[in-house]
């Protein structure tokens, strides 16, 4: 007999149709959450900021993500401001 | 316009969840934590200024005061950090609401008082009467010192939040008024628009100062009461 065992699929290598799958198989207890985080805060930590001659682009592009978020969360009230109705 | 000015001060929702803690989290994720003897430019930063700071502000305590250097540092970069993230456009900054303000400074006070009358209790009761006050003008004294004592919490946290508000107001109308002198007049537009520019470099030096400023007075409550 053969034992499988089942192998952890990255998001990239997963099919569209097995979507809702994978999403199933993901770790959604606090811990699994927090790793999640930690996992996506320090790849883009080691890809744009822990560089050899940083800059402040790694940051500043945290910042402009920022602003956009910002921007959707607040669009409602932002609406009456616009200077044409129809543009 | 009226409702449009406080818009920006109300709490932001979305799809009717308030989001505060989030953005109250936010500026951590812009500290990271230094795992090396040498780190990488932005920590390099972060740790050069941290020390500055933090020699300029408990080197004037003793030792039971520089206990409290861990918790003032904390608090600084976090007022700091999020008036600055105010500046961006459409951002949401949590300085301005009183009652997290509030939340920062009556317990720090609270604490600073406690251990005074803990420790040295004669002490902390004694700077409740200045030196060399005549005689007959002693009760009154007391009871102005008094509420003195206990305003510090109030100043502190209206103190902030004033400050940041009026300036966020300020760059708000002042912006709005170019837009709507545009139309009209070119050269006054031009004119406020410099004094916009202004308002921004000042908000800037603002931002920082009121971090201080809070900072510095919980650490002379600090050194009274060690």
């Amino acid at each position: 007999t053969v034992l499988v065992v089942p192998v952890e699929k990255k998001l990239m290598d997963v099919k569209i149709k097995d979507l809702p799958n994978w999403i199933l198989t993901q770790d959604f207890t606090p811990k699994g959450t927090i790793r999640a985080f930690q996992r996506g805060y320090y790849q883009y930590d080691n890809k744009y900021v822990n560089i050899n001659k940083g800059s402040t682009l790694g940051v500043s592009m945290v910042l402009e993500a920022d602003v956009l978020f910002n921007y959707c969360v607040s669009y409602k009230e932002l609406k009456h401001e616009q200077l044409r109705k129809n543009h | 316009m009226n409702e449009n000015l406080f818009a920006s001060f109300m709490i932001p929702v979305m799809l009717g969840v308030p989001i505060t803690t989030l953005i109250i989290m936010f500026p951590t994720m812009l500290f990271p934590t230094p795992n090396r003897l040498i780190n990488n430019r932005m920590i390099a930063i972060q740790q050069w200024l941290t020390k500055l700071t933090s020699k300029q502000l408990m080197i004037t305590h003793s030792p039971k005061g520089q206990a409290w250097s861990l918790m003032l540092i904390s608090l600084f970069l976090f007022i700091a950090s999020t008036n600055l993230l105010g500046m961006l456009p459409h951002s949401f900054t949590p300085t301005t609401q009183l009652s997290m303000n509030l939340g920062m400074a009556i317990p720090l006070w609270a604490g600073t008082v406690f251990i005074g009358f803990r420790n040295k209790t004669k002490m902390s009761l004694a700077h409740l009467l200045p030196l060399g006050t005549p005689t007959f003008l002693i009760p009154m004294l007391v009871m102005i010192e008094t509420t003195s004592l206990f305003i510090q919490p109030l100043a502190l946290a209206v103190r902030l939040t004033a400050n940041i508000t009026a300036g966020h107001l300020l760059l708000h109308l002042i912006g709005s008024a170019t837009l709507a002198l545009m139309n009209i007049s070119l050269f006054t537009a031009l004119i406020t628009f410099i004094i916009l520019t202004l308002l921004i470099i000042l908000e800037f030096a603002v931002a920082l100062i009121q971090a201080y400023v809070f900072t510095l007075l919980v650490s002379l409550y600090l050194q009274d009461n060690t």
